[in-house]
């Protein structure tokens, strides 16, 4: 049981409303990537609770603020926001999270208390896009493989660099057709590829082939691109069974979350060459990345950034401050999740 | 036709020796030692030369060779050609078009793909265990930005067309304006630069495009501006270029071609902002299968006194 703050740690901490009594607060524990934008913005219009620059221990400075803070972001971190924190926070009815997913998040313990959350559902998509495909045009073609042989400084080399192989015709199932899943589609369709699809559903106005069984979706393409969130549903749906489907010259990339994939499996399958590469932007255990992957020269790893440019930040901010605002006048929320999410 | 001798100077691809020797007398010069003495004891057989990026047919091999008849090259690019003499001789050309343009048009895009995002950079990044201390920094978007383009032929429609399915506006430069094209045309270099965000070089390799890209283009290009050349080394400035880069003049670029192939200017090796390709533009399986193809259907046809497939001259 921790001890109750002295008076004198309650005042230090409480000590910022005197600076900005009248702005509402807004209670952030994990230091949001791109923060000085963030706070150039939010800091105009809402009393940030910054948990990470504080002395205190969290549990202390969450109980400074348990009985008036309304509203938290909550940044996508490897820990999961659930009830031990928000038992902590009584006042609490809204988080706002800087990411499309909310895995991070226990939404039933929210839903329980009354909590409602935000996320940023279209802001990204076109960024998270251009890495999916950038990653498959790199496996394919070997761009990070030829760019590190390069800088071997053997120049060119003798001239005949082992070759790629052509992205036209390539069939592409895509694994969540969602705002991300249909930019990805329209663009790998400017190379000549075909797209197909695994979603919760089929979506009839559009003409690319539907497959409701992701072993089917994979034994008629030569690549998969992932590109959904993770839920109960999706965890580790990319299995042993999927990738011998997807066979030998198959190709997985993933900009969706780690877990939608077995790991192990997949590490397994590159090794033992049973697919012929992957690009990826996502792990199981962030920041660990397999050993076996960072020896191989037919996989291309990014360490989780698909969104991190300044235009996706600055509209990521833009969608939070839009709800933030709303839940401070009593209208509607913007981007609300919805339970069937 | 065992008997026509064939010349192929170095090597570019197991499959087309293959198929060279299959049918004719291949000579295959990377194996043999004094190069030039063979030439001379072999100049009365040889019927045919392949050539591809790197070498193809000067004048000075067109003289030694009294009894040459085509030159195919592996390759759409025919700067390595003296076109002129062999206008002059009655020497045929042919030329590898259409079947690598998706390829060359794909790695553009990868390429521009790779150094506003950064992808070779963060995949050294992870694996030199780097992503344990941090993340990695906000890299630049790149739906949207305007993608200007040297050259509007196959190559360059065939970057537009990838382009616009990323929302990119698409200016251009080419001899002549294209009023076919809806693209927004500039009438030279240095204005088109000026307005692009991503520049890319798709033009072939003539008097006029040497040095194409030149310091007032670089610099109208700018700290933010990204070069793309898939095209041919010399169009670009090199000793410019790296000085640009090295400056922060230029904000980046991917290059798959270099002014003294195989030789790459070491100074770019630590630049976090370059993507440096060993000339791999038309480098695919089928690709290169079906370049094959076309060399040896020309040269088929060709002693067949058939039509050509892909003259050029």
């Amino acid at each position: 049981m921790t001890p109750m703050p002295s008076q004198l740690q309650i005042h230090a901490a409480a000590n910022d409303d005197v600076r900005s009594p009248d702005l509402p607060q807004l209670l952030i524990i994990h230091q949001p990537v791109d923060f000085a934008r963030f706070e150039s913005q939010f800091s105009k219009k809402f009393h940030l609770l910054k948990a990470w620059e504080s002395p205190l221990p969290l549990d202390q400075f969450l109980m400074s603020y348990a009985g008036s803070v309304k509203a938290m972001l909550f940044r996508r971190v490897n820990t999961q926001l659930n009830a031990d924190i928000l038992c902590q926070l009584p006042a609490l009815k809204l988080i706002v999270t800087s990411s499309a997913g909310v895995n991070h998040i226990d939404v039933v313990e929210c839903r329980r208390r009354g909590i409602s959350e935000t996320n940023v559902t279209n802001a990204y998509s076109e960024d998270v896009a251009d890495m999916a495909v950038g990653l498959f045009i790199d496996v394919y073609r070997k761009i990070s493989a030829a760019d590190r042989f390069v800088r071997q400084g053997l120049g060119t080399g003798k001239r005949n660099y082992p070759p790629g192989n052509k992205l036209g015709g390539k069939r592409v199932g895509i694994v969540g057709l969602g705002s991300i899943g249909l930019e990805v589609a329209k663009r790998l369709e400017a190379f000549g590829c075909i797209i197909s699809y695994n979603s919760r559903s089929k979506k009839p106005s559009l003409s690319y082939s539907f497959y409701s069984n992701l072993c089917e979706l994979a034994a008629n393409s030569d690549a998969l691109v992932i590109c959904c969130g993770l839920t109960v549903q999706t965890h580790h749906i990319i299995n042993k069974e999927v990738l011998s489907a997807l066979g030998r010259e198959g190709v997985i990339v993933n900009v969706g979350r780690g877990p939608v994939i077995d790991e192990k499996e997949l590490v397994k399958s590159l090794v033992n060459r049973e697919i012929r590469g992957a690009g990826l932007d996502v792990f199981e255990n962030e920041p660990h990345v397999p050993d076996e992957l960072l020896a191989l020269d037919n996989v291309v790893l990014s360490p989780h950034r698909a969104i991190l440019t300044p235009e996706s930040m600055q509209s990521s901010n833009e969608v939070m401050m839009a709800n933030l605002e709303a839940f401070f006048s009593n209208k509607p929320l913007v981007t609300p999740v919805l339970m069937d999410d | 036709m065992d008997s026509i001798g064939v010349l192929i100077p170095i090597p570019m691809s197991a499959y087309l020796e293959q198929e060279l020797e299959k049918r004719f007398n291949l000579f295959k010069l990377w194996t043999i030692p004094h190069k030039t003495q063979f030439i001379k004891d072999h100049a009365t057989s040889i019927r045919a030369v392949i050539g591809n990026a790197f070498s193809g047919a000067d004048a000075e091999l067109i003289e030694t060779l009294p009894k040459l008849e085509i030159v195919a090259s592996f390759s759409v690019g025919l700067d390595r050609v003296d076109l002129k003499k062999c206008k002059e001789k009655g020497i045929r050309v042919t030329n590898t078009p259409d079947v690598l343009t998706d390829d060359v048009a794909d790695l553009a895009i990868g390429l521009a793909l790779a150094v506003m995002r950064r992808l070779c950079e963060c995949d050294r990044y992870v694996r030199s265990g780097q992503w344990k201390k941090g993340d990695y920094k906000l890299t630049t978007k790149f739906t949207g930005k305007t993608v200007g383009i040297i050259g509007m032929g196959r190559i360059g429609k065939a970057v537009a067309k990838r382009a616009e399915a990323f929302s990119c506006p698409i200016v251009y430069f080419s001899r002549t304006e294209k009023p076919d094209l809806k693209f927004k045309y500039y009438p030279s270099v240095v204005e088109l630069a000026s307005n692009c965000d991503v520049l890319v070089v798709a033009c072939p390799l003539t008097e006029e495009t040497r040095h194409i890209i030149n310091r007032e283009v670089i610099d109208a290009l700018g700290p933010k501006g990204v070069l793309i050349n898939i095209g041919r080394g010399p169009h670009v400035d090199e000793p410019e270029l790296v000085s640009a880069l090295l400056e922060g003049r230029l904000g980046g670029a991917g290059l798959d071609v270099y002014q003294n192939e195989p030789e790459v200017p070491e100074q770019l090796f630590g630049l976090e902002n370059v993507v440096l390709l060993p000339h791999v533009g038309s480098g695919t399986v089928e690709t290169r299968n079906a370049m094959a193809d076309l060399v040896i259907g020309n040269l088929e046809a060709h002693f067949l006194n058939k039509p050509l497939l892909t003259p050029v001259v």
